[in-house]
């Protein structure tokens, strides 16, 4: 089958540009490719456009980093049953379950037809959150625990729907969509880009730097423009500052879920430290305001510099006993190890992404698979364990710390701040009729942004992917077979994104 | 093994701050902006004119926190008449104190707001439900952050409660979406009576980015008084902490 093939440096691809097939021919060929290692789908959505409806395919080929694109439509009023993807490749289902809930698409022999986010602009109002149609098993010793909305700390909402078997969990389910802000529509409902760029950084507040390097990459492609080298690198230190930031936040999440006091309070104060380091420099604790399209307002000096570095290296220094500690406490490796296991074969059936499928021996990442930036030019080498359990994901968290902090220690040692640095375009014109691909790993994994302009070069529709969106359903996986009371640091080990879901 | 948190232990130090009322944020640190009226105001109305939530009035001129996300791109626009400073304690007990004039060298608490039951009741012991309702994620890290061990507002009897029946009050994150209303709803009307009600982030004080999406309702706070508005985007936690002394009255301003 004809895709347009492009990769993550391409410039915007105009829409005529991008082939439309028949839905069996699409069909047809993903059935075969997504059966390799090398194929996912990093988006598939729908677009009305005049009557008809167009979905595009953005498949991503790993081991030749390219990013290929496809599309096809529909009639809008069609009611033609398509085949469902789901059914052969349970990675499919966010999508396909986004557009049946959008536009009332029917996905023949879909095997989990349940709304995803219950978006405002929905089709079916009968479908609110209060009727989510919850799985149930019947059996006098089965019981349902149900969790949330409101959850027990100061996290967003969701609601678990867990039944078990005394105290072992059989099935979890996750209904979401409580924290649906309309964003998607929000970036197409204005032309101020500073406040597209806003939404961006809120699209998920612990991935700011991520999302909104998505969001200029995206915008910088449909303008035909570059980054300057040291705008290049200013936002790979921010990621990867930001990546540090929620790895130790997390090692800390763990050890206070195990009662492990001593690591919770050490990994507080190291996060704090990380977080101060990002304030310093942009005067935000979460790196707001630091990303913008084609500048920066926060333009790295001398000093920031020496600050960032040494922060850095104290950090990593004292991060490094915390790791230690752990591996030698047989009462957390008892917790952690062998708890909640996704098994790679898993993993791959439904699409996980970021560093949850890399601790599965899923190797997918983005700065090594579809490097641009700093990491076009500096191979990035994925730590990848094998055991999926929590365990294998926080020494993954516990190694990309070090891996991000040798990596900005990289950055800044020869770093020249120039006298003039480029400062943010906020009406840089846009290739009309186009589309761009932002493609970002951020801390939780792959980060997809489409941007698709209007025949003015106005952005006339957004789509964004949190790696969230993948991987819940590896939460719920994780968890069977577990007690019920290992779900905090199963929940914690990944650490999902519920306003990166909801949108 | 004792050694290796022996170790841990020493590198850790003592981290908490020793005077939770004399804390100074870096200079970077983009809190309460300072206006100044210039004869040319055409600066003001360019910034007015990007400001992404339209925070900026430019008749009079204003700059109203409670929509503010203090990206800081306004104070670049119109460098003489709008500069960031760092000072944090932007919390107040009236909404329209929020509001900052040409001038102004504080934000106003107005104590005279706060109802008087809410000192009484509650300066030794504050208990809060935090409900988020579409925030971000970044303002409830900032929450969590309160309790931690640098801030460790827990010394002075404020935390953190899983249940509303257990809490004095609650704190509302987010702009407030229409999926999790409800959910807001049953968990204030679960607060036993007296309760506070406090508002932390820009976007909960007015829907920021999101006022007018149709995926929000905020429907909620024509029925509820607030007692306590925390701009900010996220509300650091020493604005939480600044604010609450001061509802409560473990602090005299």
């Amino acid at each position: 089958m004809n895709y347009h093939i492009i990769d993550n440096i391409s410039r915007a691809v105009a829409l005529k540009d991008i082939p439309t097939v028949g839905y069996a021919a699409l069909y047809d060929d993903l059935r075969e490719r997504l059966k390799q290692e090398r194929y996912h789908v990093a988006h598939y959505f729908a677009l009305p456009d005049d009557s008809q409806l167009r979905f595009y395919v953005i498949l991503l080929d790993d081991e030749e980093h390219r990013i290929m694109l496809a599309s096809f439509t529909m009639d809008y009023y069609d009611d033609t049953a398509l085949p469902s993807l789901t059914a052969l490749h349970p990675a499919m289902h966010p999508f396909e379950r986004e557009i049946a809930e959008l536009y009332d698409v029917e996905f023949d022999s879909m095997p989990w037809n349940k709304p995803l986010r219950f978006p405002f602009d929905r089709r079916n109002r009968n479908s609110t959150m209060d009727n989510y149609p919850f799985y149930t098993i019947e059996g006098d010793s089965l019981h349902e625990v149900n969790v949330g909305p409101i959850h027990a700390g100061i996290i967003e909402p969701g609601a678990f729907r867990f039944i078990c078997n005394g105290e072992n969990v059989l099935h979890l389910e996750i209904a979401l969509g409580y924290q649906h802000r309309g964003v998607e529509k929000c970036f197409a409902a204005t032309d101020n880009r500073l406040r597209q760029t806003l939404l961006a950084e809120s699209v998920a507040g612990d991935s700011a730097v991520s999302h909104a390097s998505a969001f200029v990459a995206a915008v910088e492609k449909l303008a035909g423009r570059d980054a300057d080298d040291n705008l290049v690198r200013e936002r790979a230190v921010a990621a990867e500052l930001e990546r540090m930031a929620m790895h130790i936040a997390d090692t800390g999440a763990l050890s206070m879920d195990v009662g492990y006091q001593l690591g919770q309070v050490a990994c507080e104060a190291l996060r704090t430290m990380t977080i101060n380091t990002t304030q310093a420099w942009c005067g935000n604790r979460f790196g707001k305001g630091l990303i913008r399209p084609l500048g920066t307002n926060k333009p790295l000096t001398p000093e920031k510099i020496d600050t960032i570095r040494r922060n850095v290296a104290e950090i990593c220094r004292r991060y490094d006993e915390v790791r230690q500690d752990i591996k030698s406490s047989p009462t957390l490796l008892a917790r952690y190890e062998q708890c909640g296991v996704v098994p790679r074969a898993d993993m791959l059936r439904i699409g996980g992404v970021g560093m949850a499928a890399r601790a599965s021996g899923v190797g997918r990442d983005i700065r090594a698979s579809h490097p641009a930036g700093v990491y076009a030019s500096i191979p990035h080498e994925s730590i990848v364990k094998r055991h999926g359990d929590v365990m294998a994901r926080l020494m993954v968290r516990c190694r990309e710390v070090l891996q991000s902090a040798d990596l900005i220690e990289r950055l800044l040692a020869d770093f020249t701040p120039v006298p003039n640095p480029s400062r943010p375009d906020y009406e840089a014109a846009l290739a009309p009729e186009s589309l761009a691909v932002g493609l970002v790993e951020g801390w939780r994994g792959e980060i997809c942004h489409v941007a698709v302009t209007d025949a003015e070069g106005r952005i006339a529709a957004y789509k964004v992917k949190d790696p969230s969106l993948h991987n819940w359903l590896a939460l719920a996986l994780a968890v069977r077979g577990e007690g019920i009371s290992d779900f905090p640091i199963c929940n914690k080990s990944f650490n999902l994104s519920y306003c990166g879901h909801d949108l | 093994m004792i050694l290796p948190k022996i170790k841990v232990l020493r590198s850790h130090g003592l981290q908490y701050i020793p005077d939770l009322t004399k804390v100074k944020l870096t200079e970077e640190f983009r809190g309460r902006p300072a206006l100044t009226a210039t004869d040319d105001m055409s600066d003001v109305e360019a910034a007015a004119a990007l400001c992404p939530t339209q925070a900026i009035g430019t008749a009079p001129f204003t700059l109203d926190m409670g929509r503010c996300l203090f990206c800081g791109e306004c104070a670049l626009r119109a460098p003489r008449n709008i500069r960031f400073t760092n000072d944090y304690k932007i919390g107040s007990a009236d909404r329209d104190a929020l509001v900052v004039r040409v001038g102004d060298e504080a934000i106003d608490f107005r104590p005279e707001k706060v109802r008087p039951e809410i000192p009484e009741l509650f300066n030794r012991i504050l208990r809060l439900r935090q409900v988020s309702a579409g925030g971000d994620a970044s303002v409830e890290m900032e929450l969590n952050a309160t309790g931690n061990v640098n801030f460790d507002f827990g010394r002075y009897g404020v935390e953190f409660t899983a249940s509303p029946r257990h809490a004095d009050g609650v704190v509302v994150t987010g702009p407030v979406t229409a999926n999790m209303a409800e959910a807001l709803q049953i968990c204030y009307d679960a607060v036993p009576d007296p309760k506070v009600l406090i508002v932390c982030g820009s976007e909960a004080c007015s829907g920021g980015l999101f006022a007018d999406s149709r995926a929000v309702d905020r429907t909620f706070f024509e029925r509820h008084r607030v007692d306590l508005w925390l701009p900010g985007a996220p509300t650091h936690p020493m604005t939480f902490i600044d604010a609450v002394m001061n509802m409560t009255g473990l602090k005299k301003r």
